[in-house]
């Protein structure tokens, strides 16, 4: 891509862009998006797809890293696909975006009390536990996830998978959920420094 | 006759629903090659109205589409086998891709209970074709290939046009069901080829006209797609603005207008591309600031805005970053822009124009003493001279007889040009002026290929001759790849690896096809020669061989400023033995 001719430099940040895209639930629909970004050049950073409220309808959500101009790009890009229906890109808009990850560690009988805390600080399940390992379940933003996985690793990151990240916008002028309720992961978040 | 306002189904195979679907789209003629997937729709062929020309190569089926396609505005169509049929397609369709050409191809498919199974002459056509249509299908039951054609269709000539192919299994051309044409309306929800700009947009581009000292339109291909010509040449003349052309956008604005300034960037004439580098205002026109027109970008047009009139909002600040975007069909557009565009006299703009034209006339080969040589540029410039009266359409292949075609016949209607330019596909112009003979009867058509390109494709001469096609063909033979052997020459100090071509006798070739042929090899025969070949009654091949190491001038280097173009020299130097 020969962009080096701007001299305004203002759109040329890269960030990480999050699009949400609703596509027609049919056979190749995947393959016309993935095949879209390998075409173009954009580097997809996370995509994932399920249904929707519509069986007629699946979901996307993409993570791409580009720059205001490509962005934008990407968006009309989306929209040239015929089974596209709509392309909302959330980046910039309040939303709420989840990932899940499994991670084994190892965690021998000295370890285990260790990992099972920074888990229950983390407020993510164990969902395996083995002689040598554990298996942790933790839902969140990729930060919270990015943070219990470098405090995990010293003990030993056996296997791991994440889903990538999915999102949503926030219903109109909602509020944060009461802080009392525990089972809601973006209070979780703001309880835990990660910051690591 | 069938009653086309029928809504009662009746019971048909899938493959005789196609036929009666390209019948009920307008379509005349399909170009196709048979095989065993598509056998089933060839044997329903014989209930069909529509004339099927039987091609030598699947290659050269798309490019008779193409051609149909831009000599006629029309969806053009291809058919083949599946497998090798199909694939052999892939250059064709990635051709009309580049050039926004409407076409659907239409391919045969194993058994819908074999795919997968790597059956005989199996391959995955819609994953191989995907990212070069504007849209696939593959079709598994007779049911959907109704809804399918009529789909294939409205996208193919909507919007941007493209290619779609559509794959049809065996068993989806053989099997019965209800045939309904009301009911098989195209669903497509997420499909919206109908932009429009908004009215803020409108007045930031009027703004920019009106106070724009030296602006140029660059006019594209759009503008013969969109069929804006008329206003073009409104907007042109009522706001005293000079037009350049890109090598698709020839014919989108007369040459013999005041205002013309000719073809722009790599290969067009010094001053045109001097005068967009001095431009303080660009008004794209249904182009898309391809590298061939831009040169390098770091200093393409610096001192300009741009507006950017286009119908595809993803080629929006792709490759250079404009000040206004207006999405939309571009004669929409220029009919809400017309009233409001004020007459401005640009006449200082338009004699500092004059003025960098300086001695580029002289060094004209038009204007040289003749040398008794004869050049590709005196063969274009006579063919020209003898044949702009009438309806002609020109069909080049790809190379320097191409840009010599671009600089010296001087196209003054849109569709009188036809030519690969994005892909730039070597073998296009045979085929493609087969496609737009069929789709023009009444018009003359000529064919301009290079030696090279000429036998990528030549055997659909016989394709002209059994289907009885006045075709002219002018081969303009240096015995070189020309284009490539100038960048050697130019880049490659000289070595002239790989690009010599030791020809066959192409008039005997000819012959044995039952063409009439003939070979020139001096200037006064090129008249004489052109003059019969316009007088016989079936195809003529003409051999013109013409000096071996001719060059293209003016040349703007890949990637240099648009502004440092190679001149042509003050005189021909002689660079090889004549023939």
């Amino acid at each position: 891509m020969n962009r080096d001719d701007e001299v305004d430099t203002t759109n040329r940040e890269n960030m990480l862009n999050t699009y949400v895209v609703y596509v027609e639930n049919k056979p190749g629909v995947l393959t016309r998006v993935a095949s879209l970004f390998r075409r173009r050049a954009f580097n997809i950073d996370s995509l994932t797809v399920g249904r929707t409220e519509k069986p007629e309808v699946s979901r996307m959500t993409i993570t791409v890293d580009a720059d205001r101009d490509q962005a934008r790009r990407i968006e009309a890009n989306l929209y040239k696909l015929v089974n596209v229906l709509l392309v909302e890109n959330i980046t910039n808009a309040p939303a709420i975006v989840r990932d899940l990850a499994m991670i084994k560690v190892a965690a021998t009988h000295e370890a285990r009390s260790h990992v099972l805390e920074l888990a229950s600080v983390f407020r993510a399940r164990v969902v395996d536990v083995a002689p040598d390992s554990l298996t942790i379940e933790i839902t969140g933003g990729e930060d919270k996830i990015d943070g219990l996985l470098e405090v995990l690793r010293p003990y030993g990151v056996l296997e791991m998978v994440r889903t990538g990240i999915v999102a949503m916008r926030r219903g109109k002028s909602s509020a944060p959920v009461s802080a009392t309720n525990n089972t809601d992961h973006d209070v979780a978040e703001e309880d835990v420094s990660h910051s690591v | 006759m069938k009653d086309k306002t029928s809504t009662t189904a009746k019971s048909m195979t899938g493959a005789s629903i196609l036929w009666e679907c390209l019948e009920r789209e307008g379509v005349k003629t399909v170009f196709g090659y048979p095989g065993g997937a598509i056998l089933p729709a060839y044997d329903a062929l014989k209930g069909s109205k529509i004339h099927h020309i039987l091609v030598r190569h699947e290659q050269g089926a798309t490019h008779m589409a193409d051609g149909y396609a831009r000599a006629s505005g029309q969806v053009g169509v291809a058919v083949a086998t599946s497998g090798p049929g199909a694939t052999n397609m892939v250059t064709g369709i990635a051709t009309a891709m580049l050039d926004s050409s409407p076409i659907v191809c239409i391919t045969g498919q194993v058994g819908s209970k074999l795919i997968g199974s790597d059956a005989f002459q199996e391959t995955d056509i819609t994953g191989v074709t995907l990212p070069i249509t504007k849209h696939n299908y593959l079709v598994t039951h007779a049911s959907e290939v109704a809804r399918t054609i009529r789909e294939a269709f409205y996208v193919a000539r909507s919007g941007r046009p493209g290619p779609v192919l559509v794959d049809i299994t065996k068993d989806a051309q053989q099997t019965t069901c209800d045939f309904d044409w009301e009911a098989a309306k195209p669903q497509l929800p997420g499909y919206r080829p109908d932009l429009s700009p908004e009215r803020k947009e409108y007045e930031q581009a009027l703004e920019l006209i009106h106070n724009s000292k030296r602006p140029v339109i660059l006019a594209g291909h759009g503008i013969i797609i969109s069929g804006a010509m008329a206003e073009v040449r409104e907007f042109a003349e009522k706001a005293g603005i000079p037009v350049a052309l890109t090598l698709l956008g020839l014919g989108a604005f007369p040459a013999s207008h005041p205002l013309n300034l000719g073809m722009m960037g790599m290969h067009g004439e010094a001053w045109v591309n001097h005068t967009i580098q001095e431009a303080d205002l660009l008004l794209a026109f249904g182009m898309r600031f391809d590298d061939r027109v831009t040169g390098n970008l770091k200093t393409y047009a610096s001192n300009a805005k741009k507006i950017h009139i286009e119908i595809d909002p993803a080629e929006i600040n792709k490759n250079v970053k404009v000040d206004v975007p207006l999405v939309g069909d571009l004669r929409e557009v220029l009919h809400e822009l017309l009233p409001h565009v004020e007459s401005i006299d640009r006449s200082e703009w338009l004699d500092s124009i004059d003025q960098l034209k300086g001695d580029a006339a002289v060094r004209d080969i038009q204007n040289l003493p003749d040398s008794g040589h004869l050049y590709a540029a005196h063969v274009i410039n006579d063919l020209w001279h003898e044949t702009r009266d009438g309806e002609t359409v020109v069909v080049t292949d790809v190379g320097q007889h191409q840009m010599w075609e671009a600089q010296y016949y001087k196209h003054e209607k849109a569709r009188s040009l036809i030519t690969s330019g994005g892909l730039g596909t070597m073998g296009f112009a045979l085929p493609a002026a087969i496609g737009a003979k069929v789709a023009r009867p009444e018009a003359e058509v000529w064919v301009v290929v290079g030696d090279g390109g000429f036998q990528m494709t030549l055997c659909e001469l016989a394709t002209i001759v059994q289907e009885k096609l006045k075709v002219n063909i002018a081969i303009i033979n240096n015995g070189f790849l020309g284009m490539v052997r100038q960048w050697q020459e130019f880049f490659y100090e000289r070595n002239y690896a790989a690009t010599p071509l030791l020809n066959p006798d192409f008039a005997k070739l000819g012959e044995a096809y039952g063409i009439r042929s003939m070979t020139v090899t001096e200037r006064s025969q090129v008249v004489p020669s052109v003059q019969a070949a316009r007088q016989h009654d079936g195809p003529v091949l003409i051999n013109f061989r013409v000096e071996q190491e001719d060059t293209v001038y003016p040349m703007v280097a890949a990637g240099a400023s648009l502004h440092e173009m190679i001149r042509r020299p003050s005189k021909i130097v002689e660079t090889a033995a004549d023939e």
